[in-house]
């Protein structure tokens, strides 16, 4: 490829930029598997991949609500939050039956989405600004629910974090559901559509008629849904609610994977397939790093970067 | 732009109270709040409650000030919780060799982090939050690598004359105190005396027209965000004076207190219009109700959050219905 590039005209070079742009990530996770086979000892067995795959789960079903969000030139800061509230509500409702708990716990979700979409659909209010004041009052409020952690003795929620079929693990193949039914309403709902053209453009879309203030609240309940269906699949796994610390910085991950999966941040675009592969390179790199004996921190440092490499590539192929 | 440039002549009267109430609504409120502590808790308007809260104020201040700049060009950064704490740790470590290095060394690490926030801003054109949400997350990498992943703390010499920046008092006043004003004057005359602070305005209120006005757009740009990490890294270093060490925790959420204290002051999170006073005013307000709150006893941290989150949407409804009423009228 650097032959091409270096002997190329401009046509060439922008073709190549838009094959980064849309294909880069993909590259980027394949450079990485064959590194770590190369490279690390005992990554190559089912257990291990299991594992990788497990922890990716709940940053997966957060980026796909963070996806929609960011589709409709919006984002969703809140979503670290509400997993933190789902996993109080979890806990709270546990004594009623898991499936009454798991029910309230997503509702819990949906609700401060709708509050989500209402400061930003009804008030005018920048996404940004309506979920940084979710994000605070929701770690706030899972706080005030729960106070600190507590352990989660229930055989269904057990199950559910650790139980597979066939040898793939239930969360797996939640997530890999959830991927998708997302991409489905995306692409072929009257919804997907409708948000995409808002995420175009919002003037357009109002003089086109579409309900604009319905849809962008239906984007901030799936977003908020999502991060509750992560918030409980992550207590599960965990077989513990801790309010505290769950979903910290998670609504960095999940814009990190969405953003790095090609979805433009300008909106109008939402690339699914992207984002599972953004979330499984961000979880790579996590895995690399530290089957290296390199520190957490270089971690952060190392995600900062392919944040900002994967939005310089974004704005390249914006100019031309 | 300008506030008061900004009421066209025989405004109606709805109207000029709707920018009366953006303008001075914050003070408005801030007097009604110091007025019901006093009158509920005996234990207020004591001398060391009043300042304990200032010195603590302090901090948040000076990180709120840089942020006005950013707000008012119609940006925002999400970096200043980290780099408060990686000044901070900065600073302690820089102490043991000199008040100059315990001073210059986190300036000149948070300004070079702002400065690279500014130029990938300004220069490439990417969107703010992300830039400095990434620049958040490094420099905290950063903060937890030099501190053997956050378990080693760096204490500073009690005796030194780092410590009494922190610690020290003028008039009974504390140091940070001092500082902090000093600084809030010189951020209001630059923003509104300085050709600097013109365009800073200029590029808040409409980018394009700005740059065919002349204004140095990128250049306004990346100066802010260096402004901000400068504030950042002065505000963790001053902290670090005033706990005799470098705290690795501080900083996360200081972000949103600091965006929270400019929007409540009366600057508008779209660029173009604000006020330096009003953030002091802001950070104030924020101070009293936390207070308030602790004062109360029963409720606790958790209730912080909660209370300060639905205080922020509060701010930023009222902000833009009245925004909208001048527009309308």
């Amino acid at each position: 490829m650097t032959d091409l590039a270096l002997g190329a005209k401009a046509a060439d070079r922008e073709r190549i930029l838009r094959f980064l742009q849309n294909y880069g990530v993909y590259l980027g996770v394949a450079v990485l598997l064959l590194l770590n086979i190369a490279l690390t000892p005992h990554f190559l067995s089912a257990e291990n991949f299991r594992t990788q795959a497990v922890q990716v789960a709940p940053v997966l079903i957060v980026a796909l609500g963070m996806a929609l969000a960011i589709g409709s030139e919006g984002v969703d800061l809140s979503v670290g939050s509400v997993m933190a509230l789902s996993t109080s509500l979890l806990s709270l409702y546990l004594g009623y039956g898991t499936w009454i708990a798991v029910i309230v716990a997503v509702i819990g979700g949906a609700v401060i989405g709708i509050a989500n979409g209402s400061l930003i659909a009804f008030i005018g209010v920048q996404p940004i600004v309506a979920t940084l004041a979710l994000m605070v009052a929701g770690r706030g409020l899972a706080l005030v629910l729960l106070p600190q952690l507590k352990d989660v003795h229930d055989p269904t929620m057990a199950s559910l974090g650790s139980g597979a079929v066939l040898g793939i693990p239930y969360l797996v193949l939640i997530a890999a559901a959830l991927a998708l039914l997302v991409a489905f309403v995306v692409r072929r709902t009257t919804f997907g559509r409708q948000l995409l053209a808002i995420g175009d453009s919002r003037p357009a879309a109002r003089l086109a008629g579409l309900p604009v203030r319905r849809v962008l609240i239906l984007v901030y309940v799936c977003s908020g849904a999502l991060a509750a269906i992560a918030g409980v699949l992550a207590t599960a796994r965990l077989t513990a609610s801790d309010p505290t610390s769950l979903g910290n910085l998670m609504e960095l991950s999940a814009i990190t994977a969405v953003v790095v999966g090609g979805t433009p941040l300008s909106g109008g675009r939402v690339r699914i397939g992207g984002t599972v592969a953004g979330a499984v390179l961000i979880q790579l790199l996590t895995a690399t790093l530290i089957k290296h004996d390199l520190p957490p921190s270089w971690t952060q440092i190392a995600q900062a970067v392919v944040i900002i490499l994967a939005v310089y590539a974004a704005r390249e192929r914006g100019k031309r | 732009m300008k506030p008061s440039d900004d009421e066209p002549t025989g405004a109606s009267r709805s109207e000029r109270v709707s920018a009366l109430a953006q303008q001075h609504g914050a003070l408005v409120t801030l007097v009604v709040a110091v007025i019901a502590a006093s009158a509920s808790f005996d234990t207020f308007l004591t001398g060391d409650n009043l300042e304990n809260m200032a010195v603590s104020s302090a901090f948040l201040a000076v990180v709120a000030l840089g942020m006005t700049f950013v707000i008012i060009t119609g940006g925002i950064d999400l970096s200043v919780g980290s780099l408060f704490a990686l000044g901070g740790v900065l600073a302690a470590w820089g102490s043991q060799y000199g008040t100059a290095v315990a001073l210059l060394l986190p300036l000149a690490v948070c300004g070079l982090i702002g400065l690279v926030n500014g130029l990938l801003i300004a220069r490439s054109r990417l969107a703010p939050f992300i830039v400095t949400l990434a620049a958040m997350l490094g420099a905290r990498g950063i903060l937890l690598s030099i501190t053997d992943e956050g378990s080693k703390t760096y204490l500073v010499d009690k005796d030194s004359f780092f410590a009494t920046l922190g610690q020290g008092k003028v008039f009974g006043i504390g140091a940070p105190v001092w500082i902090t004003l000093v600084l809030f004057v010189a951020g209001a005359v630059v923003l509104r005396r300085s050709r600097f602070g013109q365009y800073v305005y200029a590029v808040g209120g409409n980018e394009d027209a700005a740059a065919l006005m002349g204004a140095p757009v990128a250049r306004t740009k990346v100066t802010v965000y260096t402004i901000s990490g400068l504030c950042a890294g002065l505000a963790g270093a001053l902290n670090a004076a005033w706990l005799v060490s470098g705290v690795t925790i501080l900083g996360s959420g200081m972000e949103l207190e600091a965006i929270s204290a400019v929007v409540i002051g009366g600057t508008l999170l779209t660029g173009g219009f604000g006020f330096i006073s009003g953030s002091l005013v802001g950070v104030l307000l924020l101070k009293v109700i936390q207070n308030v709150i602790n004062q109360i006893g029963s409720l606790d941290s958790a209730y912080q959050q909660v209370v300060s989150g639905a205080f922020l949407a509060l701010v930023v409804i009222a902000q833009t219905w009245l925004g909208r009423r001048r527009r309308v009228l």
